[in-house]
């Protein structure tokens, strides 16, 4: 299972050897700097989302008021400090809705005035309604926040790009992890949102693909119990609950956050706890140090005075897409650069140890997932040992194969 | 899981086993190894001549870059975490007074005077010039999101600052600190090394994968480098430190968790095989006669010992905590 001989990477390989080739053949001396031939150009992209309210008492880990724009403002810095090379600008124009009001409105106004790059951290139908709002305008979407398999596949959108990995991404990165412990057999807990419910499909699937069992599933129904203080009486029916159960893990489906991590350390049987709370799988943590993730890290907690969290990292990743195509394509037209997100040939270093692209099929962006605990990363998807014939990547999520993506034109 | 393992065992034993031979064919003049362990915050001390660890200096946090002075009598280190290079009087080991580098200086590169100092300033984006006699600070060079490898023409005239983020090679001319050129290269760039001919300058990508030649004059990318190991999962190949023989015939590419050295024709560009080394090797240094050259393996906290006309890994030595830089005394 470990023999690293059974990758092949062939179209990988070639798609790498690509995008080293396009930009040397293209290569030319720059002008000198005192003389600018090339017009300075001003790229100008928006972010829509909708801002945290305040916690209203004490809150350890509240959501901070800038998370996503805090890493779209550090990206569009980072595009500019190399732009000053290229000769391009870049700018964020930042729409925080109040409330209620919906994206559509913001999005047209921002495409009204020109703007063709969209990085959009908003639930699923929110999203869906803007890129059908903008249809046949030629802006480009990025989607920082909705994590939803049917954004990739029966809904999947030509002009919309996922930066955040996809359920069935994240769940399948803990199943390669289970795999790889050899722990089978699972205890799925699910919470009672629409997103917990798909959250527990993803990993009924990702079970299925990776021939775990899970062996009991049970709904959760008491309560938001998450900031329960420890000194209160122990609620002896969330104990009882997890009673006469054989299973090596039990799995948790909260993405709201509201009650996975009370779970850990009060199961009756010692187990651990992974899903959304306990050993989660995500795009960035402030454990992640390697691959030079501790200079973003570093640079992004003196430019916002906190931790970077994995919607600053995805806000970050989407702005930096534009950039990083603008420096390949040598040029920030979106009419070419629209159809290079997708090309084999673009490539986006993100601090992952290898270059992250978008699969053609369905505009994921393809990434190692970290799996992480909260204080320590215990592992990296894809695991070894788990091939692929394209790249050992495409073992996580949905593949060309199975896609049910079909872009309506 | 420890990518590679059997890749760094075999290196090991291999070491061992060609040890006695090797080391009697090198009588030659015994130099000093400087070992920057960047998590264990010291500078390990090895002599080529008995092989040993014979000293472990206290430095600042983590100590990344490091270079001697041209007489060999002080030590220059960067203490990342300090925002400061610690320079060290490499008789006592005791750290005797400290730079003003800028912030979070990661590599840097002696003037040939013996005098200047080039520091890349990972966290600022800028490449600071410093006087190392006066401590004082000559310039600041804007350059591209986390600056690191540094090279300079054998003249001394062109610097060049690779941007790990913004994937340039920034050619800086040394007597106006302007940038006058940018080569796109490869993503992440991370070390730069001029041919001693001065005509062309090899440059490292680690997620690209790739070593781009660019012809100096033309400051055009005249030949991508790639690798292929049996065995070896293309992405776990990251080239990033590179040193090429004075004469130009070989250069040695150290690719990271493939945990081997790449051995290449420098003319050709034709890789010609690959030594097995221990697990992460990031940086190299040849000794000044260049008969042997020390890679620094940061997961499996040792260096490698390869002999250069033999082209083999002849030894492995446990130094500190993630060893990261290297370098050898001029005598």
């Amino acid at each position: 299972m470990h023999n690293p001989a059974r990758f092949l990477l062939a179209p990988l390989a070639l798609s790498l050897g690509l995008c080293g080739l396009s930009p040397a053949s293209a290569q030319e001396p720059a002008t000198p700097p005192a003389a600018p031939v090339i017009a300075p150009s001003e790229t100008h992209i928006g972010l829509i989302y909708r801002p945290e309210p305040a916690p209203s008492s004490y809150d350890a880990e509240a959501v901070p008021e800038d998370e996503g724009v805090a890493g779209a403002r550090m990206a569009v810095k980072d595009n500019n400090n190399t732009g000053r090379f290229t000769k391009q600008t870049y700018v964020l124009d930042e729409v925080a809705l109040a409330g209620d009001k919906d994206g559509v409105g913001a999005a047209r106004d921002l495409a009204g005035r020109g703007i063709r790059y969209l990085v959009v951290a908003l639930p699923a139908a929110e999203l869906l309604a803007i890129a059908d709002a903008l249809k046949g305008q030629g802006v480009t979407i990025f989607n920082i926040a909705a994590p939803d398999d049917r954004l990739r596949g029966a809904d999947c959108r030509r002009g919309v790009f996922h930066v955040l990995p996809s359920r069935a991404m994240q769940t399948d990165a803990l199943a390669q992890f289970f795999t790889l412990m050899r722990w089978r057999k699972m205890f799925l807990i699910v919470g009672p949102a629409e997103t917990d419910r798909l959250y527990a499909e993803a990993f009924k699937n990702s079970a299925r693909k990776f021939g775990l069992k899970i062996n009991a599933e049970k709904p959760w129904t008491f309560g938001p119990l998450a900031k329960a203080r420890g000194d209160t009486p122990t609620r002896s029916e969330a104990m009882v609950f997890t009673r006469g159960l054989d299973y090596d893990i039990a799995v948790v489906a909260d993405e709201a956050g509201d009650w996975g991590d009370y779970v850990p350390f009060r199961t009756v049987d010692p187990r651990p706890v992974a899903g959304t709370q306990g050993l989660i799988a995500t795009t960035w943590h402030p454990m992640l140090e390697t691959w030079g993730a501790a200079q973003a890290q570093n640079r992004f907690r003196r430019q916002s005075g906190r931790l970077m969290r994995p919607l600053d990292y995805q806000a970050w990743a989407a702005v930096r897409s534009v950039g990083e195509a603008a420096t390949q394509k040598k040029t920030a037209d979106p009419a070419i650069l629209a159809p290079y997100f997708a090309d084999p040939a673009f490539s986006l270093p993100a601090y992952k140890g290898v270059s992250l692209s978008y699969r053609p099929w369905d505009h994921q962006l393809r990434q190692p997932i970290i799996v992480v605990q909260p204080k320590a990363m215990v592992s990296v998807a894809p695991e070894q040992g788990f091939t692929h014939q394209r790249t050992p990547l495409d073992t996580l999520g949905i593949d060309l194969p199975e896609t049910t993506c079909k872009f309506p034109d | 899981m420890s990518r590679g393992f059997r890749a760094d065992a075999s290196g090991t034993i291999l070491g061992l086993a060609l040890l006695a031979g090797t080391s009697l064919a090198h009588p030659a003049q015994a130099y000093t190894v400087y070992v920057t362990n960047e998590k264990g915050n010291s500078v390990s001390v090895i002599d080529t001549e008995t092989m040993a660890v014979t000293g472990t200096w206290k430095v600042g946090r983590r100590p990344r870059g490091v270079t001697t002075s041209k007489d060999g009598k002080e030590l220059f280190v960067c203490a990342s975490d300090d925002d400061r290079i610690d320079v060290l009087d490499t008789s006592t080991g005791k750290v005797v007074r400290s730079l003003r580098s800028g912030p979070d200086p990661e590599q840097f590169i002696l003037g040939p005077q013996g005098n200047l100092l080039y520091v890349a300033n990972e966290d600022d984006s800028q490449v600071t010039v410093i006087d190392i006699e006066k401590n004082k600070v000559m310039a600041e060079v804007p350059v591209g999101v986390e600056p690191e490898g540094m090279g300079l023409s054998p003249d001394g005239k062109i610097l060049v600052n690779t941007s790990e983020t913004t994937n340039m090679a920034h050619f800086i001319d040394t007597t106006t600190f302007a940038v006058i050129d940018n080569v796109l290269v490869d993503a992440r760039p991370r070390f730069a090394e001029f041919t001693a001919d001065g005509k062309f300058l090899w440059v490292s990508a680690e997620v690209g994968g790739t070593i781009s030649v660019i012809d100096v004059a033309s400051r055009r990318v005249i030949k991508k480098i790639t690798f292929k190991i049996p065995g070896v999962n293309d992405e776990a190949i990251q080239p990033v430190g590179i040193r090429i023989t004075k004469d130009g015939g070989k250069a040695f590419v150290a690719l990271g968790p493939a945990n081997r050295i790449a051995v290449i024709d420098a003319r050709s560009h034709a890789v010609e095989k690959y030594l097995p080394v221990g697990q992460r090797v990031w940086q190299l240094a040849f000794t000044p006669d260049q008969k042997l050259l020390f890679s620094t393996n940061g997961s499996s906290n040792d260096i490698s010992v390869v002999d250069v006309a033999a082209e083999k890994v002849v030894k492995s030595i446990p130094v500190g905590l993630l060893p990261w830089g290297v370098t050898v005394s001029p005598n």
